[in-house]
């Protein structure tokens, strides 16, 4: 009579203005994924106001669990550990999260599992596809831009990292100066594809051996642009701008990726964060990979953004490898990846 | 009966275990240092050494502010979240009024405060007759000189209470004068024991609180919110930046 007892993880994820809790079973399968997004909250106030986001956090904790378990059909009983990030993000948006984590772990007598948000973003794709390691992943979204290799599960290490602006935030600003409404990654990504790369702006790929990136320059090219036609009173077409920029952006990100897999000899180049739902970015990198003969995992767009089902894969992965903490877990805003 | 009070919201933490009408523990310090890091720590320790295990609570009662926003939260969402998790009644109590309490009988009006800055309090207006707390005015956040002069009108003596009332002494002196009664430090702190029983007297007479709706008493509008009710809108630093940068800074209290 040997019947294993199936590991079903409670993550929760409050880094920035989502509020999320997700049940996975045995770190692949979503038994419920609830995100309860402030969007329309901060869209007034032109970004994610730290204050605001906290309130809505703690007034949304406890339906969102509520709700990830009934969705699940599960009961605390059939938990097995609460994983919850701890970092990096918003301090006062992670705290709520933290303490609701802690209390759970507390009251239900479950174990602690902390988990850094992209390493949560990197085993999204356990709950699609198998990872083969080595792997490298490329980490893109509003406040990441990182190349990671991972030599095999738990071990992660930052191996390309933005030197000033993350793609994301790049995307809000050049977004910002066209017109286009908040947030303006996925609305600049759909310009895009109307235009063509007509303007040439800069790619900064650094030093030839560097897996780094840069796209302040790229920024400023664009900004200077649009402002120089504006006061010139020359027509713009903004869907070319919008085109030029996301070419430019992700010629700079595929050609560092592949970079990476090579360096790695990795098996597998796995794609995460909310800028890996941009269309332009998946065909590019589709491409690419096919040409390269390297195999790519990306998760459906309900992944790449912010959530709590990864939190929970990401978690199942460190419960196994022992890697739980105690109630005085603190958040971490600036949490170091390695440190995990 | 047993409640599990916490407080979180001010430089002070507490926590308490109340059976019935006697309290079998608190634990108190007052050194504003990382109660995110300490509070379940405390809980924990508290309910072994009087022996009490989580399902053994009956209800869990907690100071809802006004305070420290960041310390509000996390006694809030502790309290919140173990009283879902348990599945017991939650009560939430301003923390002005547990600073009340600590004043069990005066001749006069109680006036707990909290500094709120730029010569601003948050404060209370109770009376507190042989253990009953009642409120006069409700909670408010507003400047030290309007609070003074409105209780110099009342020709009342007055009680003030709070960690941060030494601070405003001269201007309640000037404005009371041997009117006024300054608490002792050791009534300055919310005691979670006193919270635990103002909860015990809400609950015993039915008024828990919706754990999902509930949330802090911050007592004023965040200051984006603030600024965008004035008209004041600008456009802040960029969208989703995390741990770093524009979106990170400005709002908090610190
Ligand atoms: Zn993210």
């Amino acid at each position: 009579m040997t019947t294993t007892k199936p590991i079903r993880v409670l993550g929760i994820e409050t880094s920035c203005d989502e509020t999320a809790a997700a049940v996975v079973e045995n770190g692949r399968t979503v038994l419920s994924s609830v995100v309860a997004s402030q969007a329309e909250v901060h869209r007034r106030f032109g970004g994610v106001v730290p204050e605001v986001a906290s309130r809505r956090h703690v007034e949304h904790i406890t339906r969102v669990l509520e709700a990830a378990l009934e969705d699940a059909g599960v009961r605390p009983n059939d938990l097995t550990a609460i994983a919850v990030t701890h970092g990096p993000g918003l301090v006062g948006a992670l705290l709520v999260g933290v303490a609701a984590a802690k209390a759970l772990a507390f009251s239900w007598g479950l174990p602690l599992v902390p988990v850094h948000h992209i390493a949560g973003h990197i085993y999204a794709c356990r709950l699609v596809g198998e990872m083969h390691f080595p792997l490298v992943a490329l980490v893109v979204s509003g406040g990441h831009t990182e190349l990671l290799y991972l030599r095999d599960e738990g071990h992660v290490v930052v191996v390309g990292q933005t030197r000033d602006d993350a793609a994301g935030e790049a995307y809000d600003k050049v977004a910002r100066v066209l017109g286009l409404p908040y947030p303006g990654g996925p609305e600049l990504d759909r310009l895009a594809a109307e235009g063509r790369d007509v303007y040439a702006f800069p790619r900064a790929f650094l030093e030839p051996d560097s897996l780094d990136f840069s796209f302040s320059g790229l920024k400023t090219a664009v900004l200077n642009a649009v402002h120089g036609a504006r006061q010139r009173g020359e027509p713009i077409n903004l869907a070319d701008v919008a085109a030029s920029f996301q070419a430019a952006v992700v010629d700079v990100l595929v050609e560092k990726a592949f970079r990476a897999v090579k360096r790695y000899d990795a098996r597998q180049l796995v794609v995460a964060g909310g800028v890996a739902a941009n269309r332009g970015l998946r065909a590019a990198l589709a491409e690419r990979a096919a040409r390269e003969g390297v195999e790519v995992l990306i998760p459906p767009l309900s992944l790449c953004t912010d959530n709590a089902a990864m939190i929970a894969a990401a978690g199942t992965v460190l419960y196994r490898l022992g890697r739980v903490a105690d109630l005085d877990l603190n958040a971490v805003p600036d949490l170091d990846l390695t440190a995990e | 009966m047993v409640i599990l009070s916490l407080d979180t919201s001010s430089r002070a933490m507490s926590v308490a275990l109340l059976q019935d009408d006697r309290v079998l523990g608190e634990w108190c310090t007052n050194t504003q240092h990382h109660h995110s890091v300490r509070l379940m720590p405390a809980v924990r320790q508290l309910m072994a050494e009087v022996g009490v295990t989580p399902r053994a609570l009956s209800a869990v009662a907690v100071a809802k502010g006004p305070g420290s926003y960041t310390g509000v939260r996390i006694g809030v969402t502790t309290a919140k979240t173990m009283a879902w998790a348990l599945d017991i009644p939650l009560v939430g109590v301003s923390t002005l009024q547990v600073l009340a309490a600590n004043v069990p009988d005066f001749p006069g009006l109680v006036v707990p405060l909290f500094d709120a800055r730029r010569q601003r309090v948050y404060a209370g207006v109770y009376r507190c007759t042989r253990g009953e707390v009642t409120a006069v005015r409700p909670d408010r956040v507003l400047p030290v000189a309007d609070l003074v002069a409105e209780l110099a009108a009342t020709g009342e003596a007055v009680a003030v209470v709070g960690d941060d009332a030494a601070r405003f002494y001269d201007a309640f002196a000037v404005g009371l004068g041997e009117r006024l009664w300054l608490a002792p430090p050791e009534l300055g702190i919310p005691r979670a024991a006193c919270l635990a029983r103002l909860a015990r007297q809400r609950l015993l007479a039915g008024a828990v609180d919706a754990v999902h709706e509930f949330a802090p008493a911050y007592l004023q509008a965040s200051e984006a919110e603030r600024k965008a009710a004035a008209g004041e809108l600008r456009v802040a630093g960029s969208g989703r930046e995390r741990g770093t940068g524009a979106a990170a800074g400005g709002d908090g209290d610190g």
